[in-house]
């Protein structure tokens, strides 16, 4: 048994160490939100919040995140989370979608860093997370209004 | 049951013009487990409904007590939005609240759903036809069941029905009586369907061509909670991955699993048609598993050659003569013989991956004698066929659920149901004792074939002394993807495989001889159509071919296609606005440079400017890329500006950097390490532009593709003076 505080609660999870973060997310505590693209670090699918850092659960083993708190797209919150997902609707900027839990939580990292980013602050912010319906233009123009917004 | 299938389609193969009015239009009413509902069906025949069997009647639409309303797509959801589409389509008529509409993958009606574009003789998405084959059946079943509710609150009010108002779910009368369309449904579930059931002017559309409607699934896939194939969680459900042959053709001799067997968590390894499979009580588990499963491989059969073998075979071939013509106008080779300059160029283009980012699987389970299937099902017919028959049960007794998936781009889409029979063959080899998700891996998916075919274009062109065109000659070579499957007859006429040629024989520009030739190739890579499929490789090789043309004859790129293009009022619309947005007739900013393309696929026609700059010596930014397109009547144009931004994007991205390869018969790209999809930083600033129209809505979600990789091209050709015609440009800048 390994305990695991995601999104704020300690969870008992019954896997062994060597099990990467992302699989006991999905297989293990049940939450799906979180996606499997390539289980390399290449695409950004699985990318979940450890202590409000970007990561790839796809890379990171249980037994390394000890007491981090890790956060998926099921349980980000607070304004710079609403407002990102808000504006990411209105622009209707999900195709298929699956990318998309991965990009919202690499954008919310960006803002919570970055109040006013640049496109090269996207770029580099949002490099590591593939869409493969290339969603790219709607993408940069959501983080784009959303950092408006919370300028606002 | 399928031949039937097969036969219908064949037979529908010869009937290109699709009338979807001439089929009959039929509605019912159902009870359903969850109280009662009204549905509707619009159908060629009288189908008998039977509630016993495993897949209940599904109708169009079913408005429930509690007021929400489904709509069953008969158009599978890979991401371009058909589903959204068909709502619209529905709500145009219907006129429910948005927040009630929620659509679900319909499937085991092929009365219903089969696909209009395809003469209805079978249920499948692709060639960009949802829309065209929604487009009145979807429209009718709205404003069908609009009818039947006003006529039911006229009854129980005891007014005209003419008085009744049917706006945003709910029923009125000036007397005051209101009721919401749920609170009506199952007094409309007795009313008789409407014989004649119209549909509203085009001047009084709302929803249709609304720029500002959103999608509305768009948030749940911004939360998390959209549901894919990958998210389907059974009780006792076992995850399997797959150890595929390393070679195309190759099978298993035998293998050991036991050590595997040992990794806590496993469950069974067990051999399947296509290979082996690491059952075990969740990924981690099966994939550690896995690496410890030796195989050993019968490779007899199996395609031993690396892929630049097979393009130097297609390479030869192009020098010789052609082994069908696809199309053969006036007499090109006398006219090349006298032309005054002859223009000439070969194109090499590889094979490409998918590579959607939710790597292939499927569930299955048997339960009650019924096999039920969870999966992208965008074939169901066929795939409820081939599950039945590897279950060894009757069709009717396959369920599938049509899941959303995380893109497909033609891969869902295929002759075998790979993923969908390997999750039934696993689920039967385990005794049939748990439910089974097949899970592929990235490299799995990387590695499991099916991709866009390789193929080599000779080109050839004849100028007269004032520059005129006056020869075209094109040699197509590669693979056939229809051939051999059960395709074969609907899409393969006189050993022309029309998804080879497409794009290149119906070249519409006015040229008096013109030869466009098709040599097709054997090679044991497993093919398969893949976004915008043959227009992929023709619209590249035609319309870079013809800015080389365009250059050997002194004239404007712009000029001389609308100069071609006489008899073609859509392409000269089409590219008439993209130059004209894009600044053609001015000279472009210091240091950018520009090319021009344009192309139709699927009755769609695109034109695109792209702008590129040089940021350093070969390195090449695309900065820019105004689009035209011409889809007929737009049913959601913010979601065609989307397709267009995407396509712009995935054609992009194959044309720079994207190559499968082969190195003994075994392919060397395992993951996004090395096959390397577009990222953010390489997005060009897109602007999509729409040509008005009121003809019948084509596709969106292919054409975008075809123009993008020759305007670049020819933007590259301004900047570098460096002609690439041999793809992915990582490859041909350099050669
Ligand atoms: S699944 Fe982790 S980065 Fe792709
Ligand atoms: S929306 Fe489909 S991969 Fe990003």
């Amino acid at each position: 048994m390994i305990t695991l505080n995601i999104n704020g609660v300690d969870r008992q999870v019954d896997a062994e160490a060597d099990m990467p973060l992302l699989w006991a997310i999905r297989d293990v505590i049940g939450l799906t939100g979180t996606k499997f693209g390539c289980g390399l670090a290449q695409c950004g699918a699985c990318t979940v919040h450890m202590d409000g850092q970007p990561i790839r659960s796809c890379q990171t083993l249980l037994g390394d995140v000890g007491t981090a708190k890790i956060t998926t797209i099921e349980g980000v919150q607070g304004k710079v989370a609403e407002t990102v997902q808000a504006v990411w609707a209105e622009l209707d900027v999900p195709q298929c979608g699956y990318c998309q839990s991965g990009q919202i939580m690499s954008a919310v990292a960006l803002l919570n860093d970055n109040k006013t980013p640049g496109d090269t602050d996207i770029d580099a912010a949002m490099s590591g997370n593939l869409c493969r319906c290339a969603t790219y233009a709607r993408i940069r123009s959501a983080i784009h209004e959303a950092a408006r917004r919370l300028e606002a | 049951m399928f031949p039937k299938i097969l036969e219908n389609a064949n037979r529908a193969a010869s009937m290109p013009v699709l009338n979807s009015t001439r089929r009959g239009f039929i509605l019912g009413a159902l009870a359903t487990a969850a109280g009662l509902a009204v549905g509707f069906r619009v159908t060629g025949t009288a189908l008998a409904q039977d509630a016993a069997q495993p897949h209940p009647f599904q109708p169009y639409i079913l408005i429930a007590p509690d007021n929400s309303v489904t709509i069953y797509s008969s158009q599978f959801e890979m991401g371009q939005g058909a589903y959204f589409g068909i709502a619209t389509l529905v709500n145009e008529e219907l006129d429910a609240e948005w927040s009630s509409i929620s659509v679900e993958g319909g499937f085991g009606n092929v009365a219903a759903f089969g696909n209009l574009a395809w003469g209805g003789a079978a249920q499948g998405t692709g060639g960009s036809t949802s829309m065209t084959s929604s487009w009145e059946r979807y429209r009718k079943a709205g404003a069908a069941m609009r009818m039947m509710l006003v006529e039911a609150a006229a009854k129980e009010w005891s007014v005209p029905a003419a008085e009744v108002t049917a706006k945003a779910g709910r029923l009125t009368h000036a007397s005051g009586k209101s009721a919401s369309y749920g609170e009506m449904a199952e007094a409309a579930a007795k009313i008789a369907p409407p014989a004649d059931v119209p549909l509203k002017p085009r001047e009084a559309w709302t929803q249709i061509g609304n720029a500002g409607l959103k999608r509305y699934d768009s948030k749940m896939k911004t939360n998390g909670t959209a549901p894919f194939t990958i998210d389907v969680k059974l009780p006792n459900m076992a995850t399997a991955v797959m150890i595929h042959p390393p070679k195309f053709g190759a099978t298993v001799a035998s293998f050991d699993g036991s050590k595997a067997k040992a990794v806590k968590g496993v469950v069974d390894v067990v051999q399947i048609s296509r290979g082996i499979a690491i059952v075990a009580e969740n990924m981690w588990a099966a994939i550690k598993g896995r690496e410890l499963v030796t195989v050993t491989w019968n490779e007899e059969k199996a395609e031993q050659r690396s892929s630049a073998e097979i393009l130097a075979a297609y390479e030869a071939q192009a020098k010789a003569a052609p082994i069908a013509v696809a199309r053969n106008d006036g007499d090109a080779a006398a006219a090349l013989g006298s032309a005054a300059k002859v223009i000439e160029a070969t194109f090499t283009f590889p094979y490409l991956a998918h590579a959607a980012l939710e790597p292939l699987n499927a569930v299955a389970q048997m339960k009650d004698g019924v096999v039920e299937i969870w999966a992208g099902h965008q074939m169901p017919d066929l795939y409820q066929f081939i599950a039945s028959q590897i279950a060894g049960v009757t069709p009717d007794k396959v369920k599938l659920n049509v899941m959303r998936t995380g893109g497909g781009f033609g891969r869902r889409a295929v002759f075998d149901a790979d993923v969908v029979a390997e999750s039934v063959e696993v689920a039967k080899a385990i005794g049939w004792s748990r439910p089974v998700k097949v899970q592929w891996t990235r490299d799995n998916d990387m590695k499991g074939g099916r991709y866009r075919p390789a193929y080599v274009h000779a080109m050839k062109a004849g100028l007269d002394k004032d520059g005129n065109i006056t020869a075209w000659q094109n040699h197509i070579v590669g693979q056939s993807i229809a051939t051999g499957t059960i395709f074969e007859g609907m899409i393969v006429r006189n050993g022309i495989d029309f998804t080879s040629v497409e794009g290149a024989a119906n070249l519409p520009y006015a040229i008096a001889n013109l030869n466009v030739g098709l040599s097709t190739m054997q090679a044991g890579v497993p093919v398969l159509w893949w976004r915008a499929v043959g227009s992929t490789h023709t619209a590249y090789a035609v319309e870079a071919f013809l800015d080389e043309v365009a250059e050997a004859a002194g004239k404007d790129p712009v000029a001389l296609r609308l100069e071609l293009l006489k008899d073609h009022p859509r392409h000269v619309a089409a590219l008439k606005l993209a130059a004209e947005k894009a600044g053609w007739d001015n000279a472009p900013a210091q240091g950018r440079f520009r090319g021009v393309a344009v192309a139709e696929s699927f009755s769609t026609v695109v034109a695109q400017v792209v702008e590129v700059s040089i940021p350093s010596p070969g390195e090449i930014k695309v900065e820019k890329v105004v689009c035209a397109v011409d889809c007929g009547t737009v049913i959601n144009p913010d979601q065609v500006k989307a397709q267009m931004e995407g396509g712009i994007g995935f054609g992009l991205s194959s044309i720079l950097a994207e190559e499968i390869t082969l190195d003994g018969g075994e392919v060397q790209q395992a993951n996004y390490d090395s096959y390397t999809p577009l990222r953010i930083e390489q997005m060009p600033v897109v602007e999509v532009h729409i040509v008005p129209s009121e003809a019948a809505p084509t596709g969106a979600g292919e054409p975008g593709v075809p123009p993008l990789g020759p305007a670049l091209a020819n933007s590259v050709f301004q900047a570098t003076g460096k002609r690439v015609r041999v793809l992915p440009f990582a490859k041909g800048l350099s050669v």
